[in-house]
């Protein structure tokens, strides 16, 4: 069903998108019906800069599996960082 | 029966809520004639492009059909309706009265072309399918309503209610004035197969003039062949029962073609 329920979460980061590399500020993650997907549900994020505006976005859909294991892939990476790297890969809060 | 199936489909301006000016996707068939009206809702993802299919299946089933850009004041006609939904969304919504006031302008628009009986449905899905049922039940002058699948039409949690939706929408049963016909799945999580009999139960009571089918092996969006959701042998029937509930109301002036 659609819904608007939102997790909106701030961060620090950077992404690609078709105006090439922009700052990002904020995700807004969902588990709703797609616009492109033909699945049933995805698990949605956008990512934005609210800072300037939120006009523009990055966008993903996945399957609930896939953003699962994306998830745990990420947490992986992280860990893995953690090790090769120190502090580096801690958590950072967000401005 | 009149097999001309040819049609135009546009972009048009149209008068929303508070008279703010927005686009809507309109069609309608070219054959001589006049032609009773559809208003079609689309979901909240966004006036996405099955949205605009269905608008055309009216058409080619002769209807004048049109559906409101619900999203219009959040961008220009040149963003991507995705884009507009998204920043819908992360803002918490739009509100059921300014939908209202939307709906309402494109009843008035399909009114006033030259074309039209004045005999207007609404038809929306999913969330299109709750607003469909505000609709019916709290604006004038509708001669039919659909509502598919609408979910949160009733509201178990209070605290699903807010300033954008104060009011769930089985609460305004009273006021419905129109028939209404229902196209739901079986396997639907929202509305759940309790939940269109809670709301079939309170129809019933009131002595509302309504039908509900509903479809074993479906569950939500079931009609929409972009999805994975789409069970072609249900949705076929489904639409044959929306067509027929439309000609039926709306008295289409000239006969549909069989949905086959």
């Amino acid at each position: 069903m659609c819904s608007y329920i939102v997790e909106k979460t701030a961060l620090v980061g950077s992404a690609k998108g078709r105006k090439g590399w922009m700052r990002i500020d904020t995700a807004n993650v969902y588990y709703d019906h797609p616009y492109y997907s033909t699945l049933d549900h995805v698990l949605a994020i956008d990512f934005t800069n609210e800072g300037e505006g939120g006009r523009d976005r990055i966008a993903v859909e996945l399957s609930a599996e896939s953003a699962r294991a994306l998830v745990d892939r990420i947490l992986a990476a992280l860990a893995s960082g953690d090790v090769a790297h120190g502090a580096a890969a801690a958590p950072v809060a967000a401005e | 029966m009149s097999y001309y199936q040819g049609l135009q489909a546009e972009v048009v301006p149209f008068r929303g809520h508070n008279g703010d000016q927005g686009e809507a996707y309109y069609a309608r068939p070219l054959r001589p004639g006049k032609f009773p009206g559809v208003v079609v809702i689309h979901h909240i993802p966004g006036w996405c492009e099955w949205t605009t299919e269905v608008v055309r299946k009216l058409a080619h089933h002769g209807y004048a059909a049109i559906s409101p850009h619900l999203y219009f004041r959040e961008g220009g006609a040149n963003e991507s309706p995705d884009d507009l939904g998204a920043r819908i969304r992360a803002a918490g919504g739009v509100a059921d009265a300014q939908v209202m006031g939307d709906v309402a302008g494109a009843m008035a628009y399909l009114r006033a072309q030259p074309n039209a009986t004045g005999k207007i449905g609404v038809i929306g899905f999913c969330s299109g399918g709750r607003h469909t049922y505000l609709a019916a039940c709290t604006l004038k002058d509708i001669d039919a309503a659909v509502d598919c699948w609408g979910g949160n039409v009733i509201v178990d949690n209070p605290k699903d209610l807010n300033a954008k939706r104060p009011v769930a929408p089985i609460d305004l049963t009273e006021r419905m004035t129109c028939p209404l016909l229902g196209i739901f799945g079986n396997d639907d999580h929202n509305p759940t197969a309790d939940q269109v009999n809670r709301t079939e139960a309170v129809l019933k009571k009131l002595g509302k003039n309504y039908e509900f089918h509903r479809y074993d092996g479906a569950g939500h969006a079931f009609f929409n062949n972009m999805r994975d959701a789409y069970r072609p042998e249900q949705a076929m029937d489904g639409w044959r029962k929306v067509l027929d509930f439309f000609n039926r109301r709306l008295a289409a002036s000239t006969a549909s073609i069989a949905a086959e």
